[in-house]
C-alpha cells in the first residue's frame, strides 16, 4: 500500500489501483454523511477532484492521486457512507483507476513513512 | 489558539479528550471522543451535559421589579412586567430596522431580571443595557459565574435525584437548587427540544459539579458540534447564521415570541426599537420568511447554499442559512430565508450544490418534535 500527502491510500489489484482515504483521514473527517462518486470511465489528471465527501462537519474534496481512468466506484458508499468511518482502509475504497504513468507513484510514502508523516 | 479566553472548565474539556476550537473569542469543544453523529443521539437517548459558559449572564436591578420590568421593554418586543417570579422567557433585542440585535434569555429573580445573551454579543448587548437603562437600573454582568445544560429525556431524573425540587418544574421554570452542596440558578430549558435544565452556578465550582453530573448514569459531556445538529433539528435558531441585525421578527418567524399586549391595539404595544417596522410587518406580512428546508436526496446544504424555484432557470428565491445532517431525522435538514411566494410548507425548490440543483421542499419546523416538560 502507499501513501500520499493528502491522506489517500492506493492498492494494487489486478492491475489497476484501488484508492481511499486513510485511517487518519476518517477520524479528522468525523461521521461521514454523504459520498459522492464519479462517472465510471471518467479520464481525471492528478489532483482534479473526483469524489465529494461529507462530514456532519463539512464538505471535503479528495483529489485524483495521479493520471488515470476510473474503472470503477465504489457504489456501497452512496448507500452507506458510514462505512468510511467503519473501515476506511478496507471495505471503504473510493475507485479503482487504470493509470496512465507509473512513474507517478514514486513519490508516494509506504505505510512507515506514512506514518511519520501524521506524526 | 492562545489568546482565546477559557471557560473554567477548559482543563476538563481537555483531560476528556474534547477537540477545542475557537467560538466567539472562547476555546470551546466542539466533538469529544464520541464523535458529533453519537454524541448528537446520546442526548436524544439519554443525557448530555454542555458548557455554555461562554455565554453572558446579566443581572439587572432597580428600584423595583416594575421599575426594571418597563425599563427592559423599551429594548425588546416581550412582555416584561408581566412575567411571574420563577419564571422565563425567550426575547430578542430589536434595532431601529426592526432587526434583531442579538437574542437571548430573560428570567425574574424577586425584583431582578437575570439575562443569558450570546458570547458573540455580550458585550455589543452590555454596552447596549447600560447606554439605555442606567442609571435607573443597574446593568450587572455576572463575570465569575458558569453555565452549564443538562438536556435529553434522563436530564430530569439524574437533577431531581439531587434536588428533588427540580422534578415539578415546569418549562420555563427558574429555580433556586443545591446540587451536590452547590447552590445553583436553574431553569428548565434548553437549545436541544429536549427537556433538561439550564443551570448557572460559581465559576469556582463549576467544576467539581460537572465532574459530580458526567458521574451520573446517562450523562455524557456533548460538543459544539451535536448542539448545533440538536438545535437544527430542533428547529432552532443560530443567531449571527439563521438571525441577524438585517432579519426581522416576521422574516424570522419568531412572531409567536411577541406577546399580544405589545403587538398593535395591546395595552403596552410598540415602545421597542424598530417598533414601526415589526407591527407593519406583523399587519402585512414580509417579504420573505425563515423556513425549514428537507433536502430529498442524502447531501446536506450548508449554510449559503441558493435555493431556486426550478431545476434549470427560474428565479433565486432564498438561501440557506444553516443546513447539515439531521441524526434524528436521518437525512440532511436545512433551514433558511425564501420569497413569501415559496414559503408555503410542501413548496418544491431546488438547491444548488456544487453546480447541481437538487430537489429540497418547504417543511414544517422543528424536524424532531420537542420533548418538553409542559
Amino acid at each position: 500500500m502507499k501513501f500520499t500527502e493528502e491522506h489517500e491510500w492506493l492498492r494494487e489489484e489486478d492491475g489497476e489501483m484501488v484508492v481511499g482515504i486513510t485511517i487518519h483521514a476518517a477520524e479528522q473527517l468525523g461521521d461521514v454523511v454523504f459520498v459522492e462518486l464519479p462517472e465510471e470511465g471518467t479520464v481525471v489528471s492528478k489532483d482534479d477532484e473526483v469524489v465529494v465527501i461529507e462530514s456532519v462537519k463539512a464538505a471535503s474534496d479528495i483529489l485524483a492521486p495521479v493520471d488515470g481512468e476510473i474503472t470503477e466506484v465504489n457504489s456501497a458508499l452512496a448507500d452507506n457512507p458510514s462505512l468510511v468511518n467503519e473501515d476506511p482502509q478496507g471495505d471503504a475504497w473510493f475507485f479503482k483507476m487504470k493509470i496512465s504513468d507509473p512513474s507517478q507513484l514514486d513519490e508516494f510514502m509506504d505505510e512507515a513513512g506514512y506514518q511519520k508523516f501524521i506524526g | 489558539m492562545d489568546d482565546l479566553k477559557h471557560t473554567a472548565l477548559f482543563d476538563l474539556h481537555v483531560e476528556l479528550g474534547a477537540r477545542m476550537v475557537p467560538f466567539a473569542g472562547y476555546a470551546m469543544p466542539v466533538q469529544y471522543p464520541l464523535g458529533v453523529m453519537k454524541e448528537h443521539q446520546h442526548t436524544r437517548d439519554a443525557a448530555g451535559l454542555f458548557d455554555v459558559s461562554h455565554m453572558g449572564q446579566v443581572i439587572l436591578s432597580g428600584a423595583s421589579w416594575d421599575a426594571v420590568a418597563r425599563a427592559f421593554e423599551a429594548l425588546v418586543p416581550m412582555d416584561v412586567l408581566g412575567l411571574e417570579d420563577g419564571r422565563q422567557r425567550y426575547g430578542f433585542f430589536t434595532n431601529d430596522a426592526g432587526g434583531i440585535e442579538d437574542d437571548l434569555m430573560f428570567a425574574r429573580r424577586g425584583a431582578d431580571l437575570f439575562v443569558v445573551v450570546n458570547a458573540a454579543c455580550k458585550d455589543a448587548d452590555i454596552a447596549r443595557m447600560k447606554a439605555a437603562l442606567e442609571p435607573d437600573v443597574t446593568v450587572t454582568p455576572l463575570t465569575d459565574r458558569a453555565l452549564i445544560a443538562v438536556q435529553g429525556p434522563a436530564a430530569a431524573g439524574v437533577i431531581a435525584a439531587m434536588d428533588s425540587r427540580a422534578g415539578n418544574m415546569a418549562f420555563m421554570d427558574v429555580r433556586d437548587l443545591n446540587l451536590d452542596g452547590v447552590p445553583v440558578w436553574a431553569s428548565r430549558s434548553g437549545y436541544t427540544g429536549e427537556d433538561g435544565f439550564e443551570i448557572s452556578l460559581p465559576e469556582d465550582q463549576a467544576e467539581a459539579l460537572t465532574r459530580t453530573l458526567l458521574a451520573q448514569d446517562g450523562v455524557a459531556a456533548i460538543g459544539l458540534g451535536a448542539r448545533d445538529s440538536l438545535r437544527l433539528e430542533a428547529g432552532l435558531c443560530l443567531y449571527g447564521h439563521d438571525i441577524d441585525a438585517g432579519t426581522t421578527p416576521v422574516e424570522g418567524a419568531l412572531t409567536w415570541a411577541i406577546q399580544k399586549l405589545r403587538r398593535a391595539g395591546g395595552d403596552r404595544a410598540g415602545g421597542f426599537p424598530g417598533a414601526d417596522i415589526v407591527l407593519g410587518q406583523m399587519t402585512d406580512g414580509a417579504t420573505r420568511k425563515r423556513v425549514g428546508l428537507l433536502p430529498e436526496g442524502r447531501a446536506p446544504m450548508r449554510e449559503g447554499t441558493e435555493v431556486f424555484d426550478a431545476a434549470e432557470g427560474g428565479t433565486l428565491v432564498g438561501q440557506v442559512t444553516s443546513g447539515g445532517f439531521g441524526p434524528t431525522v436521518g437525512t440532511p435538514v436545512a433551514m433558511g430565508y425564501v420569497d413569501a411566494g415559496s414559503a408555503k410548507i410542501g413548496t418544491s425548490l431546488w438547491g444548488e450544490v456544487r453546480g447541481k440543483r437538487l430537489p429540497l421542499t418547504v417543511a414544517k419546523l422543528p424536524f424532531v418534535a420537542a420533548n418538553f416538560k409542559r
